[in-house]
């Protein structure tokens, strides 16, 4: 997985409340075998018409917001399936961490697989950095992981909580499952009492 | 000791080792896997030389976009489906995991054929690459949707690294009135606590009214739990649980059934267990009721009005702009006013053989309006066959519905089972967000009863009045 450290770049708001998955990738995309090549289709049915052609003021369709790699969003925002086609689009359009107020459990899980951080501040934070957001593409926001904290275009300062594991894995790049492969021991000595306390399994 | 949710005592049984700050390795017993979110975590399986940990704890089966009409053996699956369903049919074999192909009778939704199965017992921890996973938790099981990358985690490992969330309880005391089902008081939970109201949260589901239901009715309330943001729903187990899971397939028999009962037994709350968060709701408050809205919490009784976006506050007033632009209403009309095109009985909310019962006892005798779309999917090929053991196929195709093969079909619309540009459906489903049955498609969520009250009517109707 690729490393997650501090990234400068551009934000683009999306206020929305409840962006669920099937917004940011139709079921249409989930046909796909393998996990490259979404980001074209992200939030499709909002950023282009039946055509094909780009809807004008969908936000990342906007000239100043289409190399952006943060996402501002509105409250629980991820909500919905638990596809990781849903990252998987994100990553692979170049955006790199999401801020809201409040995300989906699935969708959070799923980022941090896809070296893609979440971060969930208050509201009245959150409001600020949406309108930092939306100066456009002159206003480039901070996220950096390892002092946790997100710096506006202006300077303000806000500091973000972020569980220690998940920050490990992010700074390191880590595969997970070659981690938990090295505690084949333990799931071992589980399965034998398991297999004792309760056989019908 | 000190006393214990039913999440807590489920949770503490498949600890295999917990780090300092809380994160801790869950043991799975169950993972269950279907075409559209596993072909990835198999292929990194195969990039990094990595097996299956535990195959006879796995199983698989097409659901999500397997076509539902007859010829589906025959051709009638497009390219990309193909290529899914094939891929899993190798994965199954090539890793030696439990298998339910399209053809086999037993094939069906994954949520409605594990507990068919029995292979989802009390107790267990249950994971799929889907969401609606949290519908297992009505057998009082720990089960919850997972990403693809935890898929192929789990896979390899037979573990997942999860750190505990917090017990929510949600009590619905009393009894539902006539015409009130599970479906009801799942979207009424959900209406009251919104779609983020369960964030952080396993739900565990109690009260007079939730012992009263069946397990199917079960298996609904806790299906959606995932729309109320929760990881899981729960519902402690009791003799109604015992009673649907003995002589299935996969449950134990013998002396292994008694000493998985004497277990069984001990998964409840203990008196004095500390919730974090409590929700209270009457059973006989609830009414039928619709999503009018984009999301599921867009919850009102059948006998209430389209609302206004300055019903609402903050972010919500400008979503219910855009959910009321979507659907094409005007505030203030009465929901009972609101004309349908498309019925859907089906998916994994509602696609069991209770929801085919409730809804053919509308249907009896009677025809759908002229000009519906309707249709049934039942939820698997057992449930298929006996609905028409007991005459309710019968009941749908003289009322005018289209009788299918079982699948996932019309919920998320990755098959043929689409919604037209415009079109409006009724639909027994989970989800009303945009687009979710097709391209501009609007659905209205309901239950069973509902879904058959409104084919006959073509509108939306309060289903009392033709009970």
């Amino acid at each position: 997985m690729e490393k997650f450290e501090k990234l400068t770049g551009i934000a683009a708001p999306m206020p929305l409340v409840n962006i669920d998955t099937d917004m940011i990738i139709p079921k249409v995309f989930l046909k796909t075998i393998k996990r490259s090549g979404l980001g074209v289709n992200l939030f499709d049915e909002m950023r282009y018409d039946r055509e094909g052609n780009e809807i004008a003021d969908f936000v990342l369709n906007k000239p100043q917001y289409r190399e952006a790699e943060i996402l501002v969003a509105g409250d629980n925002f991820g909500c919905g399936s638990s596809r990781e086609h849903a990252p998987w689009a994100l990553k692979d359009f170049g955006i790199k961490a999401v801020i809201s107020t409040s995300f989906a459990d699935i969708f959070f899980n799923n980022c941090f697989k896809n070296g893609i951080l979440p971060i969930v501040l208050p509201a009245e934070q959150v409001e600020v950095l949406m309108k930092d957001a939306e100066k456009g593409a002159n206003a480039r926001m901070t996220v950096d992981l390892e002092n946790q904290e997100i710096t506006t275009s202006d300077g303000q300062v806000f500091a973000f909580e972020v569980d220690a594991f998940k920050k490990h894995c992010l700074l390191n790049g880590l595969d997970d499952i070659g981690l938990t492969l090295e505690k084949g021991a333990a799931i071992d000595s589980f399965e034998a009492q398991a297999a004792q306390a309760r056989p019908w399994i | 000791m000190s006393p214990k949710t039913l999440y807590d005592k489920i949770w503490d049984a498949h600890v295999v080792q917990q780090d300092d700050d809380g994160t801790c390795l869950l043991y799975i017993d169950r993972h269950l896997v279907h075409e559209v979110t596993s072909p990835q975590a198999f292929e990194g399986l195969r990039m990094s030389g990595r097996k299956v940990r535990a195959p006879e704890k796995t199983i698989a089966v097409p659901d999500h976009n397997v076509p539902t009409t007859a010829d589906r053996l025959q051709g009638g699956m497009n390219e990309e489906s193909r290529i899914q369903v094939e891929a899993l049919d190798r994965n199954a074999r090539e890793f030696g995991i439990h298998y339910y192909p399209v053809s086999d009778v037993r094939q069906g939704i994954v949520h409605i054929v594990g507990p068919e199965q029995g292979w989802t017992l009390p107790g267990m921890t249950v994971v799929c690459g889907d969401s609606h996973t949290a519908t297992h938790g009505a057998f009082g099981a720990l089960a919850h949707g997972i990403g693809t990358s935890e898929v192929e985690h789990v896979l390899a490992t037979q573990t997942l690294i999860q750190k505990k969330s917090k017990n929510m309880k949600v009590e619905i005391t009393g009894q539902l009135r006539p015409g009130v089902t599970a479906k009801d008081i799942t979207l009424a939970v959900i209406g009251a606590t919104g779609t983020a109201g369960g964030t952080g949260y396993v739900i565990e589901y109690c009260g007079e009214a939730i012992r009263s239901l069946s397990m199917e009715g079960r298996m609904t309330v806790c299906n959606m739990a995932i729309e109320g943001g929760a990881r899981a729903g729960l519902i402690a187990p009791d003799e109604t649980t015992f009673e649907y899971v003995k002589g299935r397939p996969h449950a134990p028999k013998g002396a292994q059934w008694e000493a998985a009962l004497t277990w069984w037994k001990t998964l409840y709350t203990d008196e004095g267990a500390h919730f974090d968060k409590v929700v209270t709701l009457k059973g006989e408050d609830i009414q039928p009721v619709v999503t009018w809205g984009t999301s599921p919490e867009d919850v009102l009784p059948i006998s209430a009005t389209v609302p206004a976006p300055e019903d609402f506050t903050g972010g919500k007033v400008d979503a219910a702009r855009r959910s009321l632009e979507y659907m094409g209403l005007t505030p203030g009309m009465k929901l009972t006013d609101i004309e349908i095109d498309t019925v859907f009985i089906g998916s994994c909310t509602n696609g069991r053989i209770e929801d085919l019962r409730a809804a053919a006892a509308i249907l009896k005798g009677k025809k759908i309006k002229d000009g519906m779309r309707a249709m049934v999917v039942p939820g698997s090929g057992l449930v298929r066959a006996q609905a028409e053991e007991e005459g309710l196929a019968d009941i749908f195709k003289e009322a005018g519905f289209e009788w299918r093969l079982a699948g996932c079909s019309m919920c998320l619309a990755m098959n043929p089972d689409q919604l037209a540009e415009g079109e409006r459906c009724a639909s027994t489903s989970n989800r009303n967000f945009e687009g979710r049955q097709g391209y501009k498609g609007r659905t209205h969520l309901v239950s069973p009863a509902m879904a058959a009250a409104a084919a006959l009517t073509g509108r939306l109707t309060d289903v009392r009045e033709l009970i």
